[in-house]
């Protein structure tokens, strides 16, 4: 005990060595290895020492909002991209239009527009892009020319034809792609191809009963029905990277992180043998979510002025690229892919095709929270307890009951913004 | 059990047999959570499941106090559960006392309330608890973490149970002599006490060790967790690292098995002394 | 100081901690049940709606709400039960005249009472691992096959009920032996002179005189179990197929990690009354069939 109390004393005791210290959270292996693109940082700026939080991936966003309900948040953050929306309508965020204008080196335009998009709300940008994040299919290109298709499948039909061809192969006890029923990812990617937006109404109502998502649930249902796709989470497979080199499924849909894993895990003679490829879209390469992290200062922090200097350093392409390196993360600035070890990666080439069709998710607040249930219902359309028509108008009942704060808080702003408008109907 | 019809032998057998059968269930998963956390990283997913590491070393221990800030967590726990101890035992012991010795007006109106109300689940009033916290500013403090273990009703009720058998003589005295109630209380209350305190302290520092939910809620910094609440994150984000993990289970399992191991006597009688009806 | 004057000053401090950071936090509780305080509210206060029983409505129309009641029914109704008889099954082997070595004994089925759940949760998730657990190996001796103890959703409940029947039978097996011990030998005695059989004694002489033990052993651990979060937060996060989402899992994911506090309120009044409902309802049994 009297140990630990000196311990304890030890460690306070270099804690204040007179620089500012600029309190910096990121999710996951990120939070691990950015620090070591932190002494650069320091020894650029002598009189800033920063300060790195870990956050647990899969608690992330309770963290943040715990944090935010306690008045402890840091003083930037690299958060989820879905997330930022939130925390603007929170007030907890800086807007950054002014600090952008004087940053030359952070421009807009170098930026994948669905990635910027995503921090910019209400015409005012509130993020800057870390890392961009979009799924696509990884796939075997030995077991689809094993069965006759010669190029990767670019429309709905065109997957749907290499897809039956490989069941027909494999048998009964293998399929030909996994959608993890634990996340809501692979639905909402096709969902998100549709002509239709996903919320209607400035983000009143669920549109989920939309043509458009409809075709995207029918394609989702028909994957599972002709057994294409067995029926497990992730965490049933195990080992997704050493059943794919089993060949039990063909088609993995997934994240960029998964380019560094299939490096290591799989034997080298089954390297030659896997690739990306777009999604395929109902009628050619389709989009997909723009996925990823962010940075946002947060308007609570008395530091501001030095943690923008932090998110500056942290988006110079040449630390991106750095970054990339070190974790394998994708750069969301087109100067950071002319980069060599990017520009001539066979592997991510499909995602920066696909960077460029990216799209935001619906920028409201309770989106988290939908796409949880997104994940549910998909769940249970595969398993065949709901049709697709009742899918449909389960996820819409679903999100028009989250989202009714929302509307009460439109509508009450309406009113005061207008009175007369409301008093003349 | 003792004269079942079977032959003395026979009964002997499987009472012992069942004992010894019921002892490797309860002590199993202890002994290989121990074993498991000598191993290699990587060494305990093989099948069979290995029972012993074939090269023991406290790596991972190592690695959990240099690497995840364990010492941090340790000191936290340790913290946490001395200061919700000492309060508790201090004002649980006062209270318990005066309910059991001393008449004030209005004194069994305020302990049948006691009494109903503890059957309120404490989680009810956590949602308010942390509004209340966070406008006086203890989010993200010891002092939050502490505040609800201060005093409760068990061990009031455990401390005026035991302070009934207090004879009256021995406090009349005194107070005929003219001391005052404060060192009355002092030196010869709690001196009489001392089994019973014992006792609830033990049962105050389980409590706040193992505790989950609250500190879960109210120490979200890092820096300022809890093992079990360290525990549980940190093995959400290393599934794959069970030895690790084993070994953060027993940094965290082994003082309060230790504390009960050496003071279990006061702890199975304190346990007795609650649950008789009053 | 007069001693009833002294009586308020020493019980003063007890209880206001208690009357403030308990009583006053559950009547707030209940008030915060009738309103939608959310994150939104967090942040501005004028985000706040009374919206009475809403709440509640919504809750029991929820279906999400239902099934984690039906997994703490489950729960409570399985476990209870099995908890109590392996407890008492656990007394009656320690109060056995046949039995050696009974201090070593009684200290280790103890021995888990004292863990942490989280701990030992951690240590459980990896015991049954459908490939590399101990339970699936022994298992296997006897040839059958591997169980996916924690991804299946009919194995996962069940797991998390043998977890809190080793974690919990050590404590009610205390109360039981201190009962059994105070049974007076010459009944047991006069009755096998009558020729009872075991079986007859353990009904008629045993069971009758533990009932008030029984009663509140039964009470005491209904309350605990019916208050589930910490094993399913840490062995399966809820999962699968949200099978293993208590009443409690659900309270702690509406009020902490979507922040509704309100909503969280309702949920956990609603378990307040079930709790209360159940436990009167024994209690009542047990008066009507002589207990106490």
């Amino acid at each position: 005990m009297a140990l630990c109390a000196l311990a304890l004393l030890g460690s306070c005791s270099h804690r204040d060595d007179g620089r500012e210290v600029v309190r910096f959270w990121a999710m996951g292996f990120e939070g691990e290895v950015v620090t070591q693109l932190i002494p650069e940082f320091e020894r650029r700026h002598p009189g800033i020492r920063v300060e790195v939080q870990q956050l647990p991936i899969t608690a992330a966003h309770e963290k943040l909002l715990t944090a935010f309900a306690g008045d402890a948040l840091p003083d930037v953050c690299a958060i989820g991209n879905t997330w930022i929306s939130e925390f603007a309508l929170l007030d907890a965020l800086t807007p950054l239009d002014p600090r952008l204008a004087q940053t030359p080196s952070v421009q807009a335009r170098d930026y994948f527009s669905g990635a910027w998009d995503t921090g910019v709300i209400d015409g005012r940008a509130y993020a800057v892009p870390w890392y961009v994040e979009t799924r696509l299919p990884f796939y075997r290109q030995d077991l689809l020319k094993q069965v006759g298709i010669a190029r990767p499948p670019t429309t709905w039909a065109e997957w749907k034809t290499a897809m039956a061809a490989i069941k027909r192969e494999v048998g009964p006890d293998r399929y030909a792609v996994l959608f993890p029923l634990n996340e809501p990812e692979p639905l909402l990617n096709l969902g998100i191809q549709s002509p239709d937006p996903l919320l209607r109404e400035d983000g009143r109502y669920g549109n989920f009963r939309s043509p458009g998502f409809k075709r995207a649930l029918s394609f989702y249902r028909e994957v599972f029905d002709r057994r294409w796709a067995p029926l497990a989470s992730n965490t049933q497979i195990a080992n997704v990277w050493n059943e794919f080199g089993r060949g039990y499924f063909s088609f993995y849909v997934n994240g960029p992180w998964n380019i560094a894993e299939f490096k290591r895990r799989l034997p080298a003679d089954l390297q030659p043998t896997w690739m990306t490829m777009p999604l395929p879209g109902e009628h050619g390469p389709g989009a997909s979510v723009a996925g990823g992290a962010s940075f946002v200062l947060f308007r609570s922090s008395q530091h501001q002025d030095a943690a923008w200097k932090l998110i500056a350093y942290l988006s110079e392409p040449e630390v991106q690229v750095r970054f990339h390196g070190l974790s394998g993360n994708l750069p969301p600035r087109r100067a950071a892919w002319d980069a060599p070890v990017l520009a001539n990666d066979v592997y991510a080439r499909a995602f920066r095709d696909q960077l460029e069709r990216a799209r935001p998710t619906p920028k409201v607040p309770e989106w988290e929270r939908i796409a949880m249930e997104i994940k549910l219902v998909g769940e249970q359309l595969a398993n065949g307890r709901l049709s697709v028509d009742e899918a449909a108008a389960e996820l819409d009942r679903r999100a028009d009951r989250i989202l009714e704060k929302r509307r009460w808080m439109l509508d009450r702003q309406a009113a005061a913004q207008m009175p007369a408008a409301g008093a003349s109907r | 059990m003792n004269d079942s019809g079977l032959s003395p032998r026979l009964a002997k057998a499987i009472v012992n047999g069942l004992l010894i059968g019921l002892a490797v269930l309860s002590l199993a998963p202890l002994l290989w959570m121990f074993a498991v956390s000598l191993m290699q990283p990587g060494e305990a997913s093989a099948f069979p499941p290995p029972l012993w590491s074939s090269s023991p070393s406290l790596h991972n221990y190592h690695e959990l106090f240099s690497r995840m800030g364990m010492g941090r967590y340790l000191f936290n726990s340790f913290l946490v559960s001395t200061l919700v101890t000492v309060i508790a035992v201090l004002l649980n012991t006062l209270a318990g006392y005066a309910f059991a010795k001393l008449a004030f007006p209005g004194r069994e109106r305020v302990f049948r309330l006691l009494l109903a109300a503890l059957v309120i689940p404490a989680q009810v009033s956590m949602m308010p608890l942390f509004l209340m916290l966070k406008q006086l500013g203890l989010i993200n403090s010891y002092a939050g973490a502490v505040v609800p273990g201060m005093a409760g009703i068990f061990g009031i009720f455990l401390v005026r149970q035991y302070a009934r058998s207090i004879p009256d003589e021995l406090l009349e005295a005194p107070r005929i002599d003219g001391a005052g109630e404060l060192r009355i209380f002092f030196q010869i209350v709690l001196p009489a006490l001392r089994p019973i305190l014992v006792t609830l302290a033990i049962f105050s520092f389980l409590g706040a060790w193992n505790d989950f939910m609250w500190p879960l809620i109210v120490l979200s910094n890092e820096n300022l967790q809890t093992l079990p609440v360290a525990l549980a994150s940190l093995s959400r984000e290393h599934v794959q690292d069970n030895e690790m993990m084993m070994a953060g289970s027993v940094v965290t399992v082994v003082p309060v098995l230790l504390l009960f191991l050496v003071l279990q006597r006061y702890y199975l009688q304190g346990l007795l002394v609650g649950s008789v009806k009053g | 100081m007069k001693p009833a004057t002294a009586g308020w000053v020493f019980a003063a401090p007890a209880l206001s901690v208690i009357g403030l950071f308990f009583g006053l936090p559950v009547l707030a509780a209940l008030a915060l049940s009738l309103t939608d305080f959310d994150i939104y509210s967090l942040a501005h206060i004028d985000n706040l709606r009374f919206v009475a029983f809403d709440n509640y409505v919504n809750l029991l129309r929820n279906p999400l709400f239902w099934s984690a009641l039906g997994n703490t029914l489950y729960f409570v109704v399985v476990g209870v039960p099995l908890s109590i008889a392996v407890s008492l099954g656990a007394a009656m082997l320690l109060h056995s005249k046949l039995g050696l070595f009974k201090p070593f004994f009684r200290t280790a089925f103890f021995a888990p009472v004292v863990t942490t759940v989280v701990a030992v949760a951690v240590i459980w998730r990896y015991l049954f691992h459908t490939r590399y657990g101990l339970v699936n190996w022994v298992l296997s001796w006897v040839g059958i096959d591997p169980v996916d103890w924690l991804g299946d959703p009919h194995w996962a409940m069940p797991t998390i009920i043998l977890f809190a029947v080793w974690k919990n039978f050590g404590y009610n097996m205390i109360i039981f032996l201190a009962g059994l011990q105070a049974i007076p030998e010459d009944l047991h005695e006069a009755a096998r002179i009558d020729g009872a059989s075991p079986g007859r004694q353990f009904r008629h002489i045993t069971l009758p005189i533990l009932g008030p033990v029984l009663l509140m052993v039964s009470i005491l651990t209904l309350a605990g179990y019916f208050q589930l979060f910490a094993e399913p937060y840490v062995i399966t996060q809820g999962g699968p197929l949200q099978s293993t989402v208590s009443v409690l899992y659900l309270m702690y994911e509406e009020g902490f990690k979507w922040w509704n506090l309100g909503n969280a309120s309702a949920v956990a009044f609603l378990l307040f009354v079930l709790m209360t409902a159940v436990t009167s309802g024994l209690m009542w049994v047990a008066r009507r069939k002589g207990v106490e």
